[in-house]
């Protein structure tokens, strides 16, 4: 599926974004910040027009915070997010508003991320409302519409979020997103909360939704076997870098930087044949409030150097889309 | 279900879904004891408090020294004060001074007390300021308060309402800020704004609704408190001023003839109670039917009874 986009134009290009929540020590905000957690630090990637760009990394990488300061949710500390000729980090609330219509989000948890007490007719009518589209009739007959789209029934229009599954609720967060017919959906872990057989369905469902409807998603995510089964391109997040980004195929069958290479030897196999000699790290990834120097890795791969230690790798293409922040690779 | 095709099916299926909604509605009231007991004696007091001195023969200034300190009878049913007024009369007027007082005192701080609430809760900058504020007016105790507060005004209906509704709405900024700090943080805010809404919106329409019940719990149980305040500061003579019915003026005239009137303390007393018992009844009540989460009973059997 590695298609090649050296030719195009990207529709969202993210340029060094980084993101500092301030600590405040004993004494509040009354003597400025004590240290900065870098949740995201010199993050670039691009999404192209229909791809689906798949965003991996353990807790605390810093992926959701991405996708969030993307959408300008958490303002991004520094950095340029280019979306039609427009940096959305530097717009006015009021113009990033209007913008909103074309980039939308699908929260992880299905159940906080639907208001309890409005009915499901009003919570997926209420973007239409806030953006001006159609008459009271003519909403509800485009929430009738994205309903069936996203395969629940007209009647659940009445129906109150706490009386639906976790998989029937992210069906309607996914239903609140489309409404608008965004360009580029950001999926922040929408499927980690509900179980592996609804997960199948939702993915099943989000990928048809995709191609059916030209979307850009960035799919953000922990499980290894999800991205592969979703997305064109895989960017992996460690400690607020992204280290490697190449197209699904190229990176499973040769997966370069040796996080990356940790990463797939721990996805459990059933296979005899998958059996490969397991890569353990050591230690726990480092803390955000103060990251290695070097190359953030450094701490826990088996491979490093002093040169490591010194000199951070900066992300460079090896092979055609393959790009690797690795000094030995 | 199949998605409507023509236009008339469309509304047809629109018009059926919303009558299923108001049945349940309906039956979800029906089957709440507390909401309904409590509206049921509130609406009485207030019915009797409005209209019950229209119907009364007495005038509730009018003294006849000769009837004066009367037991309940035939002609005067809840008996007569040290001046000869007629009691009931005067316990009628009583009741609407507590009402209307206790009516207003609530609206006013219920609505200061959400603004103040929710734009604290919403604002970081904001809330330090208004919340040491709130802060300074809770650690005075209520009642001294509201006396201080009247020394200076004056005796009069009005400073009442004033004094009393100063004492109350820190007390419901805090409820509701505590509520909307918790909504402030949910998914489904920011989704909302993921979505384009400006913080107006936000505040007004997916957070104030978060805190309503909240708010109705705690405006019920001010509207008690209110009445009982009002009747504590005519006690004290700091209230409504003397001739003028008041429960607790009533209460405070009974106090040196307690011993030989036992219906001058009863009968404003059992008005009171009644009153913040129902008013209680009805927060807890309302509490339990605004949330449409409430695993109640009533919940289960209202859905039964409307399929």
């Amino acid at each position: 599926m590695a298609i090649d986009h050296t030719a195009e134009k990207p529709l969202l290009e993210v340029t060094s974004l980084s993101k500092k929540f301030p600590v405040y020590g004993s004494f509040g905000r009354l003597f400025g910040a004590k240290k900065y957690v870098h949740a995201v630090n010199d993050v670039s990637l691009s999404l192209y027009e229909g791809e689906t760009y798949g965003l991996v990394g353990e807790s605390g990488s810093g992926k959701s915070t991405t996708g969030r300061a993307i959408l300008g949710l958490t303002p991004a500390t520094s950095g340029e997010i280019r979306y039609r000729d427009q940096d959305l980090a530097k717009l006015k609330p009021e113009e990033l508003r209007k913008l909103r219509r074309e980039l939308q989000i699908v929260f992880q948890d299905p159940y906080s991320s639907l208001n309890p007490r409005k009915r499901v007719g009003r919570i997926l009518e209420e973007a239409l409302v806030i953006h001006g589209i159609g008459d009271r009739e003519q909403r509800q007959q485009e929430v009738f519409r994205i309903l069936q789209v996203v395969g629940l029934q007209p009647e659940h229009y009445f129906r109150y979020p706490h009386e639906f599954s976790g998989g029937q609720r992210q069906r309607l967060g996914l239903a609140r997103a489309l409404i608008l017919h965004p360009r580029i959906v950001v999926c922040d872990e929408p499927v980690s909360a509900l179980d592996v057989s609804i997960q199948s369905q939702i993915l099943n469902m989000l990928r048809d939704l995709q191609r059916e409807l030209k979307l850009t998603m960035l799919f953000i995510t922990h499980d290894i076997s999800v991205v592969r089964f979703i997305s064109d391109r895989i960017g992996i997040m460690y400690l607020g870098r992204i280290v490697e980004e190449a197209p699904t195929d190229a990176l499973f069958a040769n997966p370069r930087h040796p996080y990356t290479k940790a990463l797939f030897s721990a996805v459990p196999s059933l296979s005899k044949q998958g059996l490969k000699e397991r890569i353990v790290l050591k230690g726990e990834i480092p803390s955000p409030l103060s990251p290695p120097s070097g190359c953030v890795f450094h701490t826990r791969c088996p491979l490093a150097t002093e040169r490591c230690r010194s000199e951070a790798p900066t992300l460079s293409e090896s092979h055609s889309g393959h790009k690797t922040a690795c000094h030995y690779t | 279900m199949e998605l409507p095709q023509t236009k008339s099916q469309f509304v047809q299926l629109s018009r059926k879904l919303r009558k299923e909604q108001r049945l349940l509605s309906y039956f979800r009231l029906r089957t709440n004891y507390d909401l309904m007991i409590g509206a049921i004696i509130l609406g009485v007091l207030i019915l009797v408090a409005f209209i019950g001195p229209l119907l009364s023969p007495y005038d509730p200034y009018a003294m006849k020294v000769l009837d004066r300190l009367k037991p309940p009878s035939a002609a005067h049913w809840l008996g007569t004060d040290e001046f000869g007024r007629d009691l009931l009369t005067r316990v009628l007027y009583g009741a609407r001074v507590s009402m209307s007082i206790g009516l207003t005192v609530t609206a006013l701080s219920s609505l200061l007390g959400l603004i103040i609430g929710v734009y604290a809760a919403y604002y970081k900058s904001l809330d330090h300021i208004l919340m040491r504020i709130c802060d300074g007016l809770i650690a005075f105790p209520g009642i001294l308060l509201a006396i201080a507060l009247m020394a200076t005004l004056g005796a009069s209906a009005t400073n009442v309402i004033i004094a009393l509704t100063i004492v109350f709405t820190p007390s419901i900024a805090r409820t509701i800020r505590s509520a909307a700090l918790v909504v402030r943080e949910q998914a489904y805010i920011e989704a909302i704004r993921a979505q384009g809404a400006n913080n107006a919106r936000i505040i007004w329409l997916h957070i104030v609704p978060n805190t309503l019940s909240p708010l109705l719990v705690q405006a019920a149980f001010v509207f008690a408190e209110a009445i009982l305040s009002e009747a504590a500061l005519s006690f004290l003579g700091a209230g409504i001023p003397a001739p003028s019915p008041s429960w607790g003026n009533i209460l405070q005239a009974s106090k040196p003839v307690i011993s030989k009137a036992w219906w001058m303390v009863t009968f404003p007393g059992i008005a009171l109670i009644l009153s913040v018992l129902s008013l209680n009844m009805l927060g807890d009540g309302l509490r339990d039917f605004l949330d449409p989460r409430s695993k109640r009973r009533g919940n289960k059997k209202a859905r039964r009874a409307a399929s």
